[in-house]
């Protein structure tokens, strides 16, 4: 991926991200808590819900749970295996445990017990997990680039990646009421809302398209539909339009709106994802492609098959091209 | 497989309270079921099942509640098999407990049989998880225990795990877990019998003393050999019963392939080879031996 030339050095430092960075941009309009307020919201109807976090309620938005229900919520400690085999123990006793933790725990040291005690099991359990692709300035030990790639694998794991404040709110009550476990990467703090603009409305399975345009078509999902908008209403005033088709949920693919999109007026073909290259949604919707025999002029956008950098996560997200800015000039230089 | 004892036994969720006959019958009875299933298969962990048997006859013809025909019932103790490989035993002592079909013996590790070799809760009626990746029972036990807390329930959990086993961290977030949560309902179990695939536990990775290791992580502790029915009955009844706060771990130490000489004298394996036409002549050895040790 190019680095994308900035015009003028920031005048601020900017400094590494740590796990409380947030991902807005100056003055950007954000919802506090997205996930942690909706659970609480949905709580008040479903008293099987519970919560279960190992050491990191305060960085996953669990916290304002525990805080409205200290009865229903389970510190489990810094132990991600107990974590979710604990969930698995209890969704077999009838609660409906959401539990979370960052997504490179879950996804790398927890891998075993989501796949046999929670997938195999079908059990009703719902993951949901903070910091996913390039969202901290850590390095990669919190950077979770791959998380997606792993669990596409795990048969009957439901994906979902939201873009905003908006869909997560959305989402929470959906994932609740879909029998089964789901995998749902988490934006948190004061997490940008931007899909409210496009009257957006989240359906869990459902790619929707967020806006139209004729010249490309960009096919995203979580963060990087966020850009992806910002990039396109830029690209705009180039008179370049872009479509942005928003696919919320990763796995099971809504393959049927994807393919009637990208066979749709022989347009260039992005996907966008934050998160690696490999086996992302980019791949998916390559061999989806393939197969279904639609071959449109096909870029992807993701991060590099690499371990990235630390830094700060504007510098960052600009070098590995998933910002606004840096998804709108590799999409000029496409076309 | 043997009728309960009566009604009420059965109503009470001790379907065999009072039945005439002994545990180590009991015993000898899942010995013999998991031999026929070894034939069946011409192998299968017989040596940990042999082993095991003592204890699991405790475990349903003692310690457990349930009720054999209705597998789900909410006021069951859990019984969860931790080391999925053990499964060929715990078939063997549910068939005697009259919760699978003695018919099913003939299925055993075969396609579509409900009785895989590894212990899958979704192929099994009265398997309760799916284990076999070691390290996840006691986990999962701790979230049921917590579970039926919330609901209020005197039900316990029951998890069997084992020595070789002890060497996968997760158990130890488990144990961490369970005590620090305080879990009066769980009890685990611990088949000690020093063999793991490549060798004897013990010289694989530090497991003793095992005793005070799990005191010192906050369990009710009790060492016995797993062998002895009356021991180990003591220890169930002192786990259920004793006025603590907190996990109880009963660990077991047990001969592998007990009960029949020609095998425990064998090289000692974790897969213990079993030549074709040696599992009637163990059936037999195990026939004689109980015999002559409890004629009826």
């Amino acid at each position: 991926m190019s680095t994308t030339a900035s015009a003028a050095a920031p005048k601020k430092r900017l400094t590494t991200s740590a796990m409380i960075a947030s991902i807005a941009a100056p003055g950007q309009r954000t919802a506090a808590a997205p996930f942690g307020n909706a659970l609480v919201e949905l709580a008040a109807q479903r008293p099987e819900i519970i919560g279960l976090t190992a050491d990191l309620s305060k960085y996953t938005d669990l916290h304002v749970f525990a805080k409205a229900y200290p009865e229903r919520f389970y510190q489990m400690g810094m132990a991600e295996q107990l974590l979710m085999a604990a969930a698995a123990g209890f969704a077999r006793e009838g609660a409906l445990p959401f539990v979370t933790t960052y997504a490179v725990f879950a996804s790398r040291r927890a891998y075993d017990f989501i796949c046999m005690a929670i997938a195999e099991e079908k059990l009703d359990v719902k993951i949901v997990c903070a910091l996913p692709g390039l969202t901290s300035g850590y390095g990669p030990s919190h950077q979770a680039t791959e998380d997606i790639a792993i669990f596409r694998a795990m048969p009957g794991l439901t994906i979902v990646d939201p873009a905003d404040g908006l869909e997560i709110a959305q989402a929470v009550p959906a994932i609740a009421a879909h029998q089964g476990p789901v995998y749902m990467r988490l934006l948190r703090g004061n997490v940008p809302l931007i899909l409210d603009e496009y009257g957006y409305k989240f359906e869990l399975g459902k790619a929707k398209s967020v806006r139209p345009g004729n010249d490309v078509l960009v096919i995203s999902t979580g963060l990087a539909t966020m850009r992806a908008l910002q990039a396109a209403e830029q690209l705009q005033k180039e008179r370049i339009g872009v479509e942005v088709l928003h696919v919320a949920t990763i796995k099971p693919l809504d393959l049927d709106t994807i393919l009637a999109a990208a066979s749709k007026g022989g347009r260039l073909v992005v996907v966008a994802e934050n998160h690696t290259v490999v086996g992302g949604l980019g791949e998916a919707v390559a061999i989806g492609m393939l197969r279904a025999g639609v071959a449109p002029k096909f870029r992807q956008i993701g991060l590099p098959d690499e371990f990235l950098a630390a830094g700060a996560l504007p510098t960052l997200h600009d070098r590995y091209g998933i910002s606004a800015e840096a998804i709108a000039s590799q999409i000029k230089t496409w076309l | 497989m043997s009728a309960s004892a009566s009604p009420d036994a059965a109503a009470s969720g001790f379907p065999y309270a009072g039945a005439n006959i002994s545990l180590a019958e009991r015993a000898y009875r899942i010995r013999r079921h998991a031999l026929r299933m070894g034939e069946v298969q011409g192998q299968g962990y017989i040596a940990q099942a042999l082993g095991i048997a003592d204890v699991l006859a405790v475990a349903y013809f003692h310690a457990l509640r349930y009720r054999p025909h209705e597998v789900r019932w909410e006021g069951r103790d859990r019984f969860l098999l931790s080391i999925g490989h053990y499964a060929i035993a715990l078939y063997a002592a549910m068939i005697e407990a009259g919760i699978l079909p003695e018919s099913e013996i003939e299925t055993y590790g075969g396609d579509e049989s409900r009785l895989p070799m590894s212990g899958m809760a979704a192929y099994t009626p009265g398997m309760e998880i799916t284990g076999g990746s070691l390290g996840h029972g006691v986990g999962i036990a701790v979230g049921m225990a917590l579970g039926l807390k919330r609901k209020k329930s005197d039900a316990r959990v029951y998890t069997l795990f084992s020595d070789g086993e002890l060497n996968e961290g997760s158990i130890w977030e488990g144990v961490m877990g369970a005590a620090h949560w305080q879990l009066d309902n769980l009890i685990g179990i611990v088949d000690v019998n020093d063999q793991q695939a490549d060798g004897p536990s013990s010289a694989m990775s530090s497991r003793e003393p095992l005793h005070e290791r799990f005191r010192a992580f906050g369990w009710h502790t009790q060492r016995v050999d797993g062998n002895d029915i009356e021991a180990v009955t003591a220890a169930f009844d002192a786990a259920r019963e004793v006025r603590v706060a907190g996990p109880r771990i009963v660990i077991c130490d047990t001969r592998m392939a007990k009960g029949v000489p020609f095998l425990e004298t064998r090289e000692r394996n974790h897969f213990l080879r079993v030549e074709a036409d040696e599992w009637q002549q163990a059936i037999a050895v195990l026939d004689a031996g109980f015999s002559t040790r409890s004629p009826r």
